[in-house]
């Protein structure tokens, strides 16, 4: 797993975890640093939108835990091993991903192909 | 609601005035003491991240200036670095200066509010009018260059929107002598005032395994003793060409976190004199980089802001909006730890510790 590798390796400092939706799949994005001798590592990975499950980060960072919210909340990419994964910044209700390409609601103010 | 345990669930926020902004934390109280606490953010989400998505490049720099509103300045930086290093723009000489000037005038512009808030929290409303008042001085100041007072958008890909106004060193120069006075009265007033070191000694202590597990930045960070700040492990724009400290605490405690800011501000002070005084002459922007249609990739710029690593992530399709833009908030990261912080404290030092953390809730919920 390469977030253990990061771990092992001395970047022991998440900067942060993030998606982009490229339509079959999410493409995540952790960023590692390490604080002793400054570098970065950029570790990517892809889920399928179908099953959007990846592993959680927050037994070695615990930083990871309101990210990973962040990532549910607005993607709805599930972490597994998360310990508490629900909504960060939406009310529990609400339905739909709003950061998916896809979603849809009257009040994302769309504006026509081609005009700026 | 009371149980059985003479414990009760109180509401803390999000109208509570001294939470810095719309922020809820539910308190589980024993008596006058914290058990555990649970943060309720996204009362200010407004998915500015969605937004930009439908936003060419240049449309989205006035959003940033609404994520962190006490640091206009140094959003509109990290977000125009990020498109620069995509799109692999070079900005000129005087433009890089222009721009730690102003990022170094909006970070003890944010200070002053951090330390003028923290005297709220303790009762002393005087400080807190003091560093406003300063406060007033930096405004006129950006006003003077960018006409705005809150929300700049001065900086455009490539350079600056305008180059400086006659007469704006010499202002700078005059409020700067006048500030480092100043910076001492606050010393005095507050930072070494016997009832706030009484306060603030000792409390919300964060030790540097916890800072470094949560990913911690700024102030917050360096007060568990570890001398990280962007600005020398990382330098970007040109901050290696300046001499200038990086203060650090050891305890890591809420009166650690706001001598740092106040030690910030002098550091800040002599930032500006040294770049006023070596400051190229020349264009202030590369004048054809006013569109931006970036290739497709992505890039990350973090800058250090006055609350810590504030990162812009931004991804391109090759179009003319960006396909995704992910802002890395420090005030998002260093409100995490806030429950550790709160448990076991009494309920009259929670703002304390909320305050130290210095969340600005534009950037925590975007």
């Amino acid at each position: 797993m390469t977030i253990d590798h990061a771990f092992r390796d001395g970047f022991t400092y998440l900067s942060f975890i993030t998606a982009v939706d490229e339509g079959e799949n999410f493409r995540l994005f952790w960023r590692f640093v390490r604080l002793d001798e400054p570098a970065a590592r950029l570790v990517e990975a892809t889920v399928p939108r179908e099953d959007p499950v990846a592993p959680t980060a927050t037994r070695l960072y615990k930083g990871a835990d309101w990210h990973e919210r962040e990532i549910y909340d607005l993607f709805g990419i599930r972490f597994e091993g998360h310990p508490n994964l629900k909504r960060i910044f939406l009310p529990d209700g609400f339905e739909g991903h709003p950061l998916r390409k896809d979603f849809e609601s009257p009040e994302v103010e769309r504006r026509p192909e081609g005009y700026y | 609601m009371v149980t059985n345990r003479q414990e009760f669930l109180i509401n803390m926020g999000p109208q509570h005035p001294s939470t810095h902004g719309v922020f809820r934390l539910v308190l589980d109280l024993d008596g006058e003491t914290v058990v555990s606490a649970e943060p309720e953010i996204g009362f200010l989400h407004r998915g500015m991240e969605k937004i930009s998505e439908n936003r060419t490049y240049e449309q989205v720099l006035p959003l940033t200036d609404r994520l962190d509103y006490l640091n206009s300045m140094g959003n509109n930086i990290a977000y125009t670095m990020a498109v620069e290093k995509l799109a692999g723009i070079e900005v000129p000489e005087r433009a890089l200066y222009i721009r730690v000037i102003m990022a170094e005038l909006n970070r003890i512009a944010s200070h002053l509010i951090s330390i003028g808030t923290q005297g709220l929290e303790v009762g002393t409303y005087t400080v807190f009018l003091h560093c406003f008042r300063e406060r007033e001085r930096i405004l006129d100041l950006f006003e003077m260059a960018s006409g705005a007072r809150l929300t700049y958008s001065y900086f455009r890909f490539g350079g600056v929107s305008r180059d400086l106004p006659d007469g704006w060193a010499d202002e700078a120069r005059a409020f700067l002598d006048l500030f480092l006075e100043r910076v001492d009265e606050y010393e005095t007033l507050l930072i070494q005032n016997p009832i706030y070191l009484k306060r603030a000694r000792d409390i919300g202590v964060i030790t540097r395994e916890l800072a470094l597990s949560y990913g911690a930045s700024g102030p917050v960070l360096r007060s568990t003793g570890i001398p990280w700040d962007l600005r020398k492990t990382d330098p970007y724009l040109v901050y290696d060409r300046f001499d200038f400290d990086i203060p650090v605490g050891e305890h890591g405690d809420v009166w650690e976190r706001s001598w740092i800011r106040l030690e910030e501000m002098r550091q800040s002070v002599a930032i500006i004199r040294q770049a006023l005084d070596t400051m190229p002459e020349g264009p202030v922007q590369d004048g054809y980089s006013r569109y931006v249609v970036p290739p497709a990739g992505y890039a990350y710029v973090a800058v250090e802001s006055p609350r810590g690593e504030l990162g812009f992530f931004v991804v391109s399709d090759g179009g003319a909006k960006p396909f995704r833009l992910k802002v890395r908030s420090p005030a998002f990261v260093n409100l995490s730890l806030v429950s550790e912080l709160v448990s076991g404290v009494k309920i009259a030092d929670v703002p304390l510790i909320i305050g130290s953390l210095d969340p600005v809730f534009g950037e925590v919920d975007r």
